[in-house]
């Protein structure tokens, strides 16, 4: 029996009237997505600001003040308390009341003075060890700016060597700008999955597959009924996204939209093939459920969406080559920061495309076996 | 006496009725071994895949090492690279081919030492070193470029001393990191992750099996016998609330002694903080299957409403501090984020009673809450 267009669209529009007519699943595809991309694109920063931190000054000499002010004026560090005595540094930063105390001892501004050098104590609160890494680089950059200008008036000696660090395609290193585009991939993801896992469960649950089945509709002509739809809230969703990631986030985007838009059908036609290969597997709404969670939260946490995939030990990093969300990231940062086109992101097109043939073609068969 | 017997034989029935309710709960649990797979074998696996995977300690991060005239000098700097556990230098003869492999991603970084290097640090004494890195994940570049510093310092002061001179910058900084000195980052993350994985365990165990009653219409079935509302949601909260402390025991083992965290605190303070935080995870899987009362729907709110929030709002990897005012208040609606504060804090300061007993009360608020909703969603009336 040859495959009709008509049969498919007929299918493609009940689908959609069946997701979009009903409140509730229209509000769930509509309104916590972009709800996540206000939430999470303010939420999702490694960077600090408005550090809470103590000071114990025990010199009171005017470098010693000088250094503070520097502290204060840079606008990462908010003074919350100054402290009299050593006694009073435990519990400010075992209490979570700031995370950093710095201590300039008795001797800070009389050793400058003589030429000898003066420390500068820091004491950073450690529970987020990566918090606590990047408090460190901005201390340092403070304490190095202190110095560059103390070498300059003195006319003493500086360092013979001088490194000159220039970071590409994102010069004020804001992660905002490496997670902002990420979301996309991750917010497409889950509404795809939501939109095509529990699917047919729903159907055989209602008791509304048994009359699909006796309808001339072939089994591919039912499976492609359920992809295209959720291939085109995905675009739908997908634009709106990236429009405000753009335009309301203020992130560049400097590559090719053609490569750009290529990686995004690729990166649906996987997870639509996940997603429906969960749900020829499923008997019941409960475990197409079940499988969705457990492939989304793996896919996102082992991703490179947050933390690097180059961090991992080496089988876990070969683990993600089947995780389409992981090429689909390089892609959208690519194209957004690093200005990539569709020659540079050959490597990321044909493992996606790969795993969508291979999940499309595995619902396929799982989905007519079911029928028989 | 006489008008004690019936509130006696009343307490009788409810524990009778209880326990009822308790035996047609378990028996559906070890019928359908889903639920015990979900408590137990779910947090083995997350934590275990998760343990590995998510980390932010960079390690032999790929660079891009051009040295356009091998001098003794800068043949020593970039032998400094290669010492570093954090670098794997690859060698360029010219900028141009370094740039293109940053271009395709081959390296993180290039580090440029210029044909005048030799002469410049011989002569003027302010020899320049060119760092390029790639800034999009910004969070790594960071880490790099600190790395890339510590390297240059290092070989300064073995130049300096090797021809006996000595540097010192006027103003020293003396670091020390409290709780964790060697920063790594897996002692704040595995604790985190705990968090996580029992957020999703609670809300999974409890949200499908109340909409599941009531899509099949055995809720209306409960509710003619006289089982008290009260009893029915107890009845369905113990058993989980048994195998995800079972879930939770599991992971605690493997954090202390396949993740090799430290845990400074007490287990009491631990398993009970745990507790309070399970109760209130299965409060508002509860709550959502008898708002939603439909399966598709109860899925659907807790895929949305308790993963990525607390992978993402509960400060487990992104410090709330530094998120926006409206979001930092937005974070006080999500228990993980109590949950967190406790974890880290129990394992990595110890049982520091301020943050535990703070962050405990919102929990017993959060349990209190939801409790009261789930009940009152569940009258017995159908409408």
């Amino acid at each position: 029996m040859a495959i009709s267009f008509q049969r498919i669209a007929a299918l493609v529009i009940k689908e959609l009237l069946a997701l979009l007519k009903d409140k509730k699943s229209r509000v769930i595809i509509i309104v916590p997505p972009l709800l996540q991309l206000m939430v999470f694109g303010y939420a999702a920063t490694y960077d600090l600001n408005r550090v809470a931190y103590a000071v114990l000054n025990e010199d009171r000499g005017i470098h010693g003040r000088a250094l503070l002010a520097r502290l204060d004026s840079s606008g990462t560090f908010h003074r919350v308390a100054d402290l009299t005595g050593d006694s009073e540094i435990e519990p400010v930063i075992n209490n979570k009341e700031v995370l950093a105390v710095v201590r300039l001892p008795s001797d800070f501004s009389r050793n400058l003075d003589r030429g000898l050098p003066a420390d500068l104590q820091v004491n950073v609160d450690g529970r987020n060890s990566n918090s606590a890494m990047v408090l460190l680089g901005y201390f340092n950059t403070i304490v190095q700016s202190f110095n560059t200008q103390w070498i300059a008036e003195h006319g003493s000696r500086g360092p013979p060597a001088r490194l000159v660090v220039r970071p590409w395609f994102n010069p004020n290193l804001m992660s905002r700008w490496f997670i902002i585009p990420g979301i996309v991939g991750l917010l497409v993801l889950v509404v795809t999955m939501l939109v095509t896992a529990l699917s047919v469960a729903r159907e055989r649950e209602a008791g509304t597959f048994d009359q699909l089945l006796v309808t001339p509709l072939h089994p591919t002509e039912i499976l492609m009924g359920k992809a295209i739809p959720a291939v085109l809230i995905g675009l739908v969703e997908s634009a709106v996204i990236m429009l405000l990631i753009v335009f309301w986030f203020h992130v560049p985007f400097r590559g090719s939209v053609t490569a750009l838009y290529i990686g995004m059908l690729l990166f649906l036609l996987s997870t639509i093939g996940i997603g429906l290969m969960i749900s020829s597997l499923a008997v019941t709404q409960q475990q197409g459920l079940l499988g969705a969670f457990l492939f989304l939260v793996p896919a996102i946490v082992l991703s490179g969406f947050t933390t690097p995939i180059a961090n991992m030990p080496v089988y876990l990093q070969h683990l993600t080559l089947i995780n389409p969300l992981r090429y689909f990231l390089i892609i959208v940062r690519g194209t957004f920061l690093e200005g990539a086109d569709v020659r540079m992101l050959w490597p990321q097109y044909w493992p996606m495309a790969c795993i969508g043939l291979f999940c499309l073609a595995a619902a396929g068969i799982l989905f007519r076996r079911r029928m028989h | 006496m006489a008008e004690n017997r019936p509130r006696r034989v009343e307490k009788h029935a409810s524990l009778m009725r209880l326990r009822g309710m308790l035996r047609k709960e378990m028996l559906q649990i070890f019928r359908d071994p889903s639920s015990i797979a979900i408590a137990f074998v779910l947090p083995l696996v997350l934590l275990f895949l998760f343990g590995y995977g998510v980390s932010l300690d960079a390690e032999h991060v790929p660079v891009a090492l051009v040295v356009e005239t091998p001098t003794a000098e800068a043949v020593s700097f970039a032998a400094a690279f290669d010492q570093s556990e954090y670098f794997s230098p690859v060698r360029f003869d010219a900028f141009p081919e370094a740039e293109q492999a940053m271009m395709q991603g081959d390296v993180d970084g290039i580090v440029w030492l210029r044909s005048n290097f030799g002469s410049a640090l011989l002569s003027s004494g302010d020899a320049p070193v060119g760092v390029m890195i790639n800034g999009v994940d910004a969070n790594t570049a960071r880490i790099v470029s600190g790395y890339t510093e510590g390297v240059w310092a290092t070989w300064m002061a073995k130049r300096m001393e090797a021809r006996g001179l000595s540097f010192e910058p006027p103003v020293r900084l003396q670091s020390r990191v409290w709780f964790n000195a060697e920063l790594r980052s897996r002692n704040f993350l595995i604790p985190g992750l705990i968090a996580v994985i029992m957020t999703l365990i609670g809300a999974l165990l409890t949200a499908m099996v109340v909409a599941r009653e009531w899509e099949r219409g055995t809720m209306e079935a409960l509710l003619v016998t006289p089982v008290e509302v009260h009893e029915i949601l107890l009845g369905k909260l113990l058993p989980y609330f048994m195998l995800g402390m079972g879930g939770l025991v599991l992971s605690v083992g493997m954090a202390i002694f396949l993740f090799d965290v430290p845990l400074r605190g007490s287990f009491a303070v631990l398993f009970g903080g745990s507790a309070l935080f399970l109760l209130a995870a299965l409060g508002m899987g509860l709550t959502i299957s008898t708002v939603a009362r439909n399966q598709f729907v109860a899925g659907q709110i807790a895929i949305i409403a308790t993963f990525l929030p607390a992978f993402i709002l509960s400060g487990f990897i992104f410090d709330i501090h530094s998120m926006p005012v409206a979001v930092q208040v937005l974070t006080h609606l999500i228990a993980a984020r109590y949950y967190v504060a406790i974890l880290q804090t129990v394992f990595l300061a110890g049982d520091i009673w301020p943050v535990v007993l703070s962050n405990a009360a919102v929990l017993v608020l959060f349990c209190l809450f939801f409790f009261n909703v789930a009940r009152r969603r569940t009258s017995k009336r159908l409408d």
